[in-house]
């Protein structure tokens, strides 16, 4: 049976970059906050689940041709590095710094090293939940 | 609230313990996931469930809730989310391949004496 | 360079990440992980000589003060550890060249193994019990992933009874430090060791001992415990089996062996009494195990439950002797069982089976690998100069101190039960009428060889080199026997 899925096809192309910058939105919350890389990661993936639902694996997968697999090694790396940058100033892994910068529009701003490496788990976690969910969505 | 607390930890020992002595492996799967939600709310009681306010640490506040176990509970759910859905796909493979979701017929290994 | 007891933990996650990136490309993913494992396989050493030189190191991560962050301790205990972790990997990924398949070295088959011993060098230094808990976590996903890998009908069924074991306990785990935190108020395990001090024998403690008895007794494989390791271990191909067997029980035993020298002292007639049944029990079941099978995987299985059973039991004593035995023999143990596995390996490589009557004559053809087996054999056993003599010597000598002498007298006749059965292999497949098939090219035989022939010598020389190890062991037995001194390097300037 065919089922009619326009409605949710329409929804979901507007939905989608609204719940994409509703996941970027917590990610930054995440700073003082409650919010942060996970439960961002967790939307964002849900987004990308949302797509799948109102079109397909194959259809979702040409519109973001990403590996998630290389998402997710991207994602530890970077958290990886961004805590082991500690190594090299000779203090305990994992000691953050964060200093205010005037930024153009955001005017002044904080940036803590703690947001890199929120940003690695964010891609870690974007990257292991899609690769969960192709994997079992993904042979019918 | 701890008695109450118990008894809500016991409940879901006990649905999760008859979960996972089931033959079906998805109940078994589900029985897990009770049985890590238990250990959760049994790690919120067992750090004391006193404190009206947040643990930020400000002007006058003496009665604030003890922020391990919460950082402590987010972990254990970040990795019982991880095995639970690992646990899944393997479900998904060994029933694609073994043919049964029953435990029942995965025992006894050919190759084996 | 205050970071240095991380970067065993470090570098095999930062490869295992690195590899994810190109799956595909075996050639690169083999020459990636050499590299890195070598690497950490420096660092350690380098941590080896520090802890050696300056005592045991300490570092509370993201620089919080010491009972507040998590804290990594590396002293002498763990650096060993880790440092044998990282060889034996070394060892068994240079032979998964050669016998591994190509399929599964793309199905990310390396940094599996890699994110593995991020795990198990994790646990080894960590000096947080939670953070153990997460370790332990993580070395147990990976392993969940290396079980499963290739898919084979045995695999995908015997990984499910694997993983569902491992959540319960796991939850066990939760559950038991949460009472444990409850008591304290503190996840430290320097500062753990110090309020249980303080609150001295009680009834609850002794609960969370035998809690923490059940959780890292199911991960390590003592007594009634032991039942899902035959069947999980005997499924996957003998790489695998060879870093399970060589790691992840041991994990479970130095997990026994930490708590309960740092935490559980003050109730030592009743905990660890109860240790010392149960190793007994272990060694008994394990000797059965090791003699009624004709598979030659399970016989050195059920090795395994034999060691662990000696180990807990030099453990159990609580005193100078038994505790360095310990220390030597789980060593030992990581190294022959490493090497036994690669051996073993071969053989069924060579006739395509497992089954011991199958199989025979191998001694005219291949009279290298049946004369390395024996000298391995032999010091699994611990015949003097080789490998087992010395730990199982010293963990007689100090049950014979702590008055147990009939205990310590079984653990030498249980020596001469693993010496049985090891043999048995030898005598079934290396003697007799050549049977069965040789399914494996001149090339490909020398190069499985060559790493379980090194992994051999290098048994042989910890045996005859014993002596020079005596200061490093005697180190390690000195923290485990007297937790201020671990506690001192925690809280150094702190206080």
């Amino acid at each position: 049976m065919k089922t009619n899925d326009l409605i949710i096809q329409t929804t979901t192309k507007v939905v989608f970059f609204i719940i994409f910058l509703f996941s970027i939105h917590i990610f930054f919350a995440g700073h003082y906050t409650p919010g942060g890389g996970f439960v961002g990661g967790l939307v964002m993936s849900s987004a990308i689940v949302l797509l799948m639902l109102a079109f397909d694996l194959k259809t979702v997968q040409d519109m973001l041709p990403v590996n998630y697999t290389v998402i997710t090694a991207i994602g530890l790396i970077i958290s990886l590095l961004t805590a082991a940058g500690s190594i090299f100033f000779n203090v305990p892994f994992f000691t953050h710094v964060y200093d205010y910068f005037n930024l153009p529009l955001l005017g002044e701003t904080s940036i803590h090293t703690a947001m890199f490496f929120d940003t690695g788990v964010y891609l870690v976690v974007v990257g292991v939940t899609m690769n969960i969910i192709q994997m079992i969505g993904g042979d019918e | 609230m701890e008695i109450l607390m118990s008894i809500l930890i016991g409940f879901l020992f006990m649905a999760a313990v008859y979960l996972i002595l089931s033959r079906s492996l998805l109940r078994i799967i589900i029985g897990t996931g009770l049985l890590s939600h238990g250990t959760h709310l049994l790690l919120l009681t067992m750090g004391g469930l006193g404190g009206e306010s947040a643990p930020v640490l400000a002007e006058g506040i003496t009665d604030y809730a003890d922020p391990l176990p919460q950082a402590l509970i987010l972990t254990a759910i970040v990795i019982s989310f991880g095995v639970t859905a690992f646990s899944l796909v393997l479900a998904y493979r060994a029933y694609k391949v073994v043919g049964t979701d029953n435990m029942d017929l995965m025992k006894g290994n050919e190759d084996n004496d | 360079m205050i970071n240095l007891l991380l970067l065993p933990v470090l570098i095999p996650f930062l490869f295992a990440a690195v590899l994810l990136l190109f799956p595909k490309k075996v050639k690169a993913q083999r020459v990636v992980t050499m590299i890195g494992l070598a690497f950490a396989l420096a660092s350690s050493i380098a941590l080896l000589y520090k802890v050696k030189v300056n005592g045991v190191q300490a570092l509370t991560l993201g620089s919080w003060a010491p009972p507040f962050g998590i804290t990594m301790v590396s002293d002498m205990f763990s650096a060993l550890l880790v440092t044998s972790s990282l060889l034996i990997a070394l060892f068994v990924v240079w032979y998964s060249f050669t016998s591994i398949e190509e399929e599964r070295e793309k199905a990310f088959y390396y940094p599996a193994i890699l994110f593995m011993l991020t795990g198990v060098n994790g646990a080894f230094t960590t000096g947080d019990i939670f953070n153990m808990f997460v370790f332990f976590e993580v070395l147990l996903m990976s392993s969940y992933v290396l079980i499963v890998l290739g898919g084979e009908k045995i695999q995908l069924k015997e990984s499910i009874k694997y993983i569902i074991v491992n959540i319960v306990s796991s939850s066990l785990f939760v559950i038991t430090v949460g009472y444990l935190y409850s008591v304290v108020g503190t996840l430290n395990m320097a500062d753990i060791s110090v309020k249980l001090a303080e609150i001295g024998p009680s009834g609850i403690v002794t609960v969370i001992a035998v809690l923490f008895l059940i959780v890292f007794g199911i991960k390590g494989g003592i007594f009634p415990l032991f039942f899902w390791l035959p069947g999980s271990y005997g499924a996957p191909p003998i790489p695998v089996l060879a870093l399970f067997g060589a790691l992840l029980t041991k994990v479970g035993v130095y997990a026994i062996m930490r708590t309960y020298t740092l935490f559980f002292t003050t109730d030592v007639g009743y905990t660890h009494n109860l240790l010392m049944i149960l190793s007994i029990l272990t060694i008994v079941v394990g000797c059965i195990g090791a003699l009624a099978y004709f598979n030659v995987k399970q016989i050195i299985i059920y090795n395994i439950v034999i060691a662990v059973g000696v180990i807990l039991f030099g453990a159990s004593v609580m005193n100078e002797s038994g505790m360095m035995g310990s220390v030597f023999y789980l060593i030992h143990d990581i190294l022959i069982k490493g090497a036994l596995f690669l051996l073993i390996g071969i053989i069924i490589k060579i006739t395509g089976t497992s089954d011991l009557r199958k199989m025979g004559g191998l001694m005219k053809r291949y009279p290298l690998l049946a004369w390395v087996y024996l000298i391995v054999a032999f010091g699994l056993a611990g015949i003097p100069p080789l490998s087992g003599f010395i730990g199982k010597l010293l963990i007689v000598q100090g049950g014979f101190e702590g008055d147990l002498l009939w205990q310590s007298i079984f653990i030498l006749a249980s020596s001469l039960l693993v010496l049985l059965s090891a043999i048995r292999i030898f005598i079934y497949a290396f003697w007799g009428e050549e049977k069965g098939q040789h399914l494996i090219s001149k090339e490909k035989y020398r190069h499985l060889l060559a790493p379980a022939i090194t992994l051999a010598s290098l048994t042989v020389l910890y045996g005859v080199g014993a002596e020079y190890l005596v200061p490093f062991m005697t180190d390690a037995t000195n923290v485990l026997l007297d937790p201020s001194i671990y506690i001192d390097a925690v809280f150094e300037g702190v206080k």
